[in-house]
């Protein structure tokens, strides 16, 4: 069995912090202008959140370093579960939304 | 009677399918599972916010702003973590000590924030079955303070285990304290009066497992713990936007 040797250095994980903070404040500047309507402003909301997530999942949670059966094996089975929640739940919120709901 | 010593070889066992040792690959079954639970409580929470556009938006700049500096702190607890982690890889015990309580400092901090925040919100009128802002969407109570109370758990528990990581039996005493001190320091009809023994339930469950287990932990235990924690951070990543961002009141 083989131990996962971990290649980042200090600097590597103060760039990655830098840039989730970074991030974050785009969001929050995202959200002071309100440039856009709730389902749009959702979708960029959650691809940044997914960057973010990315970042801390392969940098600080050194899933980079792991072997590929490990990484992929995780990322495959979580995101199916993800993407099945979506496809069922999102639509139909979406279609209660247009259907003008009060 | 006899024992019956065994000769134990590395040869005996197959390598492991995921080439790491076995409580990372637990802990990283744990998470997979933890992140679905998550993952249903943001769904609930999202679907809800897009399916109802009376959605009730109290976050105005200082909650915004609060909960900016509460993400900022779990930014910053996630990167003393991974600093511990290297410091622990490399056999320095009193940095990597060092590093889990700003570790612990930063999400103690997070903690207490959260808990103004919500203060504020139920002074307010919000309840988990009610809100001021709008009487037609009476889920948005239930599903903020499932979601955010859900989250605030995981990192109270979270200081605990990386507490018992980083002290050991030391930590047992300070948890105690801090049990008593909130409690005491909390009005009677907080909610935090009662939340707060989460503490107690964590001290006692913390003096089970270093009275009957006691271990150094080694570099392997402190990586582990900051699978948890950086998973406690990255989960927060997705509810500060949909939850703080997506409602504001600017």
């Amino acid at each position: 069995m083989h131990d996962v040797a971990h290649d980042e250095t200090k600097a590597v994980y103060f760039w990655v912090w830098a840039g989730l903070i970074f991030l974050t404040g785009v969001e929050v500047v995202l959200a002071y202008e309100q440039i856009l309507q709730p389902v749009r402003m959702l979708e960029v909301l959650l691809v940044l959140s997914v960057v973010k997530a990315a970042l801390i999942t392969l940098y600080f949670m050194h899933l980079k370093s792991e072997i590929r059966t490990m990484r992929w094996l995780l990322i495959i089975s979580v995101m199916a579960c993800f993407a099945l929640m979506w496809i069922f739940f999102f639509p139909d919120a979406d279609r209660i939304l247009h259907l003008g709901v009060r | 009677m006899a024992t019956v010593q065994h000769a134990v070889s590395q040869d005996a066992f197959e390598p492991s399918l995921f080439g790491t040792y076995s409580k990372k690959i637990g802990m990283w079954l744990f998470l997979a599972s933890d992140s679905l639970t998550f993952g249903a409580l943001l769904f609930a929470y999202s679907y809800n916010r897009i399916a109802n556009p009376a959605w009730p938006t109290p976050f105005g700049r200082e909650s915004i702003a609060n909960a900016t500096v509460m993400t900022a702190c779990l930014l910053s607890s996630s990167l003393t973590m991974v600093l511990g982690v290297l410091a622990a890889n490399r056999g320095d015990k009193a940095w990597t000590r060092n590093w889990l309580l700003a570790t612990m400092f930063f999400g103690a901090a997070f903690t207490v924030l959260h808990a103004m925040e919500w203060t504020k919100l139920m002074g307010e009128g919000m309840m988990p079955s009610s809100n001021p802002w709008a009487a037609t969407v009476p889920q948005f109570g239930g599903t903020f303070f499932t979601l955010t109370g859900m989250h605030m758990l995981h990192v109270t528990i979270g200081v605990i285990y990386l507490g018992v990581i980083a002290l050991r039996k030391k930590f047992l005493p300070v948890l105690l304290a801090l049990w008593l001190v909130g409690w005491l320091v909390t009005p009677a009809g907080s909610i935090f009066h009662y939340g707060v023994h989460v503490l107690l339930i964590g001290a006692i469950v913390s003096a089970v497992i270093l009275f009957l287990k006691p271990k150094d932990y080694d570099a392997h235990d402190v990586e582990v713990s900051g699978l948890y924690w950086h998973f406690v951070d990255l989960v927060w990543m997705f509810i500060f936007p949909l939850v703080y961002l997506m409602s504001t009141k600017i």
